[in-house]
This record gives structure tokens, sequence and C-alpha cells, in this order.
């Protein structure tokens, strides 16, 4: 089997203008959703309290939670866990810091039921909040660091555009993880970040063959040619996107579908990405690098008329 | 004129590697250590304070506390506790496969540091005239657990004990305290249920002794920890628990099982998926693959290296890599095939234009994990080692590795003008 767009007149560059209006909405639309609803944010990011049960018999989840609704309707733990030999310990965690009356109800019922008042503490989301904000830092960081290295080997106007492609579809994750309120814990985080290396990875492997179709290029003096240009590339790199595409998010979805609940969000997250990764390889950096690299052209021909004697 | 040694060759390391991979993936795999979100065990996250009011918190005091910690740990027996210091002035524990929590966390917050008072909280002696690892548990007359202590000087013990034997009844007690911070009161615990104080004898003679015995409702347990606790040596700080975070093992362990089964489903359809697309170029991509996680387990393993969930996101990415790298390698063949070349030129000009490009890629990736690496802390850390390591795996396996397997078909000269294998129809061919 085969795909062959070789044959095909594909226009990427045709369609660019929406493109552009698609990714900006959607990029507005993060921004909107971000200000209003904002992101739901699990037991990582949100000081909370946890209250560790002790039981003489072994605990499970739902009865921990059983226990919880037994109490009162207000009580639903956003996370619960269970250690030790038996699963005689069971942790849950609330979002938002119980008061004093509250933590009084449930020693009171757990004192009753299981003989043992249960410990509880209050969780401080400081380092969830910490690691998000380290992971932004570096992310922005390894920006700069990407830049500077595709300056060199390609040139600077490759690396602004494969960093506009990158962050937005790190935000494009975050938009739609906003859309739907999925909770956002820890894992989200390695999931933007792996979606941070894909992107960059694809998008600069679709720079590679503009380059080299530039650099075997007749003539590229306007719009005109470097469209013709980005389109020939993209045509020739499609195959390879598709695939490749194609192939990650197989081991995506096969997480998502057959991983566990603990890590469905995280897969989801990475699905998204990959789709983003791809669109914006193909229809954001390509597009946005050709119309910064015409006007550039356009400029150099405005400053020295001479050159284009020949 | 086909050669047939090469193909032979092929076959050998083929064979070869299959045995190794067959023979000791199973157990590479199951020796990888899993981090928290895997296994289960808890994690807290220590503010450091200054023990006495003007104290430095710098690297050597932490480092000093780290080491402390990690005796601690070792009380308790947890194998592999991972100890580590972050920023300025914090540390974090993490004890995979923990069952008692509880015990754990008073175990590594607390001070140590043992003081004699009287009852008006006034110190009498502290852990500094402590003989160095003098502390044992033991047993009294009626069979109690109790902690025996060894004093550097009978005399100072003597003085003490002259002293409060001297007072009258009610007050003539020595109260031990582990941990007794500013504002505690012997009086105040003393109402309490649950005092905080470990024990108060009443002292009616002068002790001319070394020897300072610890009763009180200890079960045997807790005098062997809190021998070997004040044998570890108090801390030079004080811990604050900032966060902690415990993940049951069960939670965890079903968690990887699942993912494991659901990885081998992907790793399944890529290889299903590879096979079809690229034919025979597939078959190679397969072997190259496997090579890759077998590697990849291998590598992560000989580093010690904690595996996390980050890490498998970060093998999923290197997996996406590595497949990447073998589909920009074969289409640019298909390319330089459809072009009229022959199959062993396609193939040498394919591997050659194909390498720039995924050497551009690669290093671009390592070069923002690598600065994930330099300033993530945690599993942003993790995430990014595990991705180097995958990155400089699949170059070796993709590019070198596929190379040598699919140009040892191609120089045998067995699959010239036979475009087919290669997912190339005739008539896609352009004449030259």
């Amino acid at each position: 089997m085969n795909f062959n767009f070789q044959d095909r007149n594909l226009d990427f560059v045709k369609h660019r203008k929406k493109f552009f209006s698609f990714s900006i909405a959607f990029t507005l639309l993060g921004i909107i959703l971000l200000s209003t609803i904002g992101l739901n944010l699990g037991i990582d990011f949100e000081s909370g309290s946890r209250v560790e049960v002790m039981s003489p018999e072994p605990l499970t989840a739902e009865q921990v939670i059983e226990d919880f609704a037994q109490i009162g309707d207000g009580y639903v733990p956003d996370d619960v866990t269970l250690a030790g030999d038996q699963n005689e310990y069971g942790y849950a965690q609330f979002i938002g810091v119980l008061n004093a009356d509250e933590i009084a109800e449930i020693q009171a019922y757990f004192a009753e039921q299981y003989g043992a008042e249960p410990n509880t503490s209050t969780v401080s989301p400081t380092v969830g909040q910490e690691l998000a904000q380290n992971a932004l830092i570096s992310v922005l960081i390894a920006s700069v660091g990407i830049i500077i290295y595709v300056a060199i080997r390609f040139e600077l106007l490759y690396g602004f555009a494969a960093i506009i492609a990158l962050l937005h579809d790190a935000f494009f994750i975050i938009t739609i993880f906003s859309l739907l309120q999925i909770e956002i814990n820890v894992p989200f985080i390695a999931a933007v970040l792996t979606i941070v290396g894909y992107s960059i990875n694809d998008t600069i492997v679709t720079f590679d063959r503009i380059r080299e179709n530039m650099k075997n290029a007749k003539r590229v003096k306007g719009f005109a040619d470097l469209s013709a240009i980005v389109n020939k590339s993209l045509v020739q790199t499609l195959a390879r996107s598709i695939n490749t595409v194609v192939t990650v998010m197989f081991a995506a979805a096969a997480i998502m579908i057959f991983g566990g609940e603990a890590i469905r969000s995280f897969a989801f997250a990475l699905l998204l990405g990959l789709i983003a990764g791809t669109y914006s390889s193909l229809f954001l950096a390509s597009q946005v690098w050709l119309v910064w690299k015409a006007k550039q052209l356009e400029k150099k021909r405005f400053d020295s008329p001479a050159e284009n004697e020949a | 004129m086909v050669k047939k040694g090469r193909i032979f060759a092929f076959f050998l390391i083929v064979g070869l590697l299959a045995g190794l991979i067959g023979s000791t993936v199973i157990g590479t795999a199951k020796e990888i250590k899993l981090g928290l979100d895997l296994q289960g065990g808890f994690e807290i996250l220590y503010q450091v304070h200054p023990a006495e009011e003007g104290d430095v918190i710098d690297d050597d005091v932490l480092s000093a506390t780290v080491s402390a910690l990690n005796q601690r740990v070792n009380v308790i027996g947890v194998s592999e506790p991972n100890i580590s210091i972050e920023g300025e002035d914090r540390i974090r524990v993490q004890l995979a496969g923990v069952e008692d929590q509880q015990t754990a966390r008073e175990l590594l917050s607390t001070e140590a540091q043992l003081s004699f008072r009287d009852v008006n909280d006034e110190l009498m002696l502290d852990g500094a005239d402590l003989e160095e690892g003098g502390a044992s548990p033991s047993f009294d007359e009626n069979n109690n657990p109790i902690v025996t202590l060894t004093l550097k000087d009978a005399s100072l013990f003597a003085d003490v004990t002259r002293e409060l034997s001297q007072r009258p009844e009610g007050e003539n007690l020595l109260v031990i305290w582990l941990d007794y911070e500013e504002g505690d009161s012997f009086q105040e615990e003393l109402m309490k249920e649950e005092p905080k104080f470990m024990s108060a004898p009443r002292v009616g003679q002068t002790l001319n002794t070394r020897n300072v015995m610890i009763e009180g409702s200890f079960t045997l347990e807790e005098t062997r920890f809190l021998a070997e606790i004040l044998n570890a040596g108090s801390l030079p700080v004080q811990l604050e628990e900032m966060y902690s975070n415990s993940v049951g093992a069960a939670l965890g362990e079903e968690a990887m099982e699942k993912t494991i089964f659901a990885g081998f489903i992907g790793i399944a359809l890529i290889f299903a998926y590879m096979l079809f697309y690229y034919r025979f170029m597939g078959i190679i991509a397969i072997i190259s693959l496997s090579a890759y996680i077998f590697l990849v387990l291998l590598v992560f393993n000989w580093m010690n290296a904690v595996l996390t969930l980050p890490g498998i996101a970060a093998l999923i990415l290197g997996v996406g890599m590595a497949v990447d790298a073998n589909i920009i390698t074969y289409e640019r063949i298909k390319e330089e095939i459809r072009t009229g070349k022959s199959i062993m030129s396609a193939f040498r000009a394919g591997s050659r234009r194909s390498l720039s490009t995924i050497l551009d890629a690669n290093i671009t990736t390592i070069l923002a994990a690598s600065v994930l690496f330099y300033y993530g802390t945690s599993s942003v850390q993790g995430f990014a080692v595990m991705l180097i390591v995958s990155i400089l795996t699949s170059f070796i396996t993709s590019v070198y590795g596929s190379r040598l397997l699919l140009g040892l078909w191609v120089n045998s000269r067995i699959l010239n003008k036979k475009p087919r294998l290669f997912g190339v129809k005739e008539d896609e061919i352009s004449e030259l």
C-alpha cells in the first residue's frame, strides 16, 4: 500500500489563511476559557486535606468512599489510595481544606466504625504548582536553546516558526482540557512535555525538507516561488508525517484504552498533542515561515534592486 | 550474482539478537526499579529549618541531613530509598513499598534530640552527654521493653540525680524528652492522655552510673527504633513536612500491569502497520525497534534509574522517534527508487540523505531534553533523563542498526530489480 501524494495537486499554501484563522481563534478560545472557567485542577495543584483511615480489616477504595458518603453528602474524596500489607490503611484526599467541625465529624464516624481515629492533615499544593512552574520555565529556556540551534543549522526564521508551533501545540492541549474540564494532575505536565518534544521533532523534519528544496531551487524570488517550494516539501514529507503520527498514536491510543484509569487522561493529552503537533508542522510552522520569509525577500529586493538585473 | 554470505550474516545477527533478547528481557524488565507512582509507597517533601536560631542552612548541612535520613531509613529496612535535596532548603524523601507509613514519618522527622529535664523544664542533660552508639533496646525486670543509654561520664549523672533526689516528692522527677521544643511544658503534658515526654522516672537517690534506662509503654519494635535513631545521631536541622503523598501499592501494581499490556498492544499495532506499509523494510524496522526497546530497558537498568509515569511518557515518545527515524529513511529510499535509481544506489542515497534530517531532529530534541534535565525538578527531570536515553538509543538502533541489516540484504543483490518489496510499484518509477 502507498500514500502517493506526489501526483496529486495538494495545495497547502493556498489555504494558509484558514489555518491561521483557525489557530488564532482556538488560541483565543483557550485564553478566554482559562481566564473564565480555568482548569480543573486536581489534588496535586489545589490545597486540600488528607484523611488517613486505619482499619482492623482490609479496606477497599469503594468502601472508603462509601464510608465518607455515610458521614454526609459533602464528603466525596477526590482520590482514595490504600496502603499497608493488607490494605488496612486508606488515604482519602479532599480538594479544599476541611474545617474543624468537619474533621470532628469524620473522626467521630471512623472511631466508631473502625475503632481508630483517623489522622487528618492539610496538603499544600506548593509541590504541584512549583513543578508546573518549573516545567513552564524549563520549556521557555529550552525554546531559546532551540531557536539558537536552529538559527545556526538552518536560519533564525525557522527557529521562531518552530517555537510558535511548539507553544501552539502545548496550549492546544491545555485549551481542550479546560474545555472538557478534565482534572489535571502531575502526569499532565509529563504529557505536555512529551508533546513539546514531539512537536519540535516533527517541525524540524518538515523544515529540513524545505531547507533542502531551497538549496536545490534554481530561483527563489518572491512569494510564488517560495510557496511552490513549501508545497512541494510538504507533499514530499506527507507520507512520513502521516505514518509517524499514526504509529505513535497507536501507542497512545492503546494506553488510553487499555492502560487503566490512572493513566487515561494522560494518554488522552498525548493523543491530542500528536494531532496538534502534526497539524502545526504542516499547516502552521511552515506557513508562518513562508509568510515571514517572503517578507524578508521583499525587503531584500527593495533594499538592493541591483541584484535582480540578471 | 547473489552473495548468499550476507544473507546468512543477516540471519546470524537476527538469531543472536533474538536469543539475547528472549533470554534476558524478562529479567531486565523485572529488575527495573519502579517509581512511587507505579509501585506504591510514599513521599514526603520537607522544608528544612535551622535547629537552633542563627544556624545557617547550607549545602553541607543539607548533605549531613540526607545521610542522617538515609541511616534512619535503613532502620525501617526500606530498600532503595530515594532521598534528594531540592532547591535551597528542601529535602524530598521517597520510600517505595513502605507499609507502615506512620512509623516511617515519625522516624524521619524526629530530630532525635534527647533531653533530660526537671519538672520545671530546666535542662539537666542532653544528647551531647551521651556516649555515641550507646543506646540499645533491652528489657527491665518485668520483661517490659526499655531502652538503655550510656552516658559519657558517670559523675555527670551523679550530680544530676543527687540534686533531684533532694527535692520534695513530686518534684524529684527526671523527665526524659525526645525533641523537646521551646514552650513544651511537663505540667501541661502530664494532664494529657498521651504526654509528649517519653518517661518521668522518680529519682530517690544519687545514681553513680553511666547507664540510664528509659522506661515507657514501648513495644519491642519501638525500643529498637528509638535505640537505632539515637545511635544514628540527631539531625542538625528541623524538618517541617510540606507535602506528603501516598500511593497504594495495589493501585500502582494494577496500573502498571495494565500499562504494560497496553504497551504491548500499541507496539504490536506499530509492528503490524510498518510491515503492512513498508513490506520488506518493515521487517527490518521490527527487528531494530525490538532491539531499541530492549536496549532502553538495559541502559535504564544499568543507570539505576527509577521508572515513573513521566518516564513511560518519554519512552512512548522515544518509540515514536525510533519509528520516525525508520520511516524517514524508508521514505527517502522509496523516493530514490522512484527516480529510477537501482536498488543499491537508492539505498545508499536514501540512507545518506535521511541521516542529516534525523540528526537535526534528534539533536534539537536532545537539546530541549537537556535543558529540562538541567532546570527541571523531580518528575520533569525524570522525564528528561528517559528522553535522552531513548533518543540516543533510537539513534543507534534505528539509524545504524536498520542500515546495517538492510544493507546486508541490499548488498547481497538479491533485491535488485524488486522495487515492489520496498512498496514501490513499477509504474511509479520514472525513467532516468
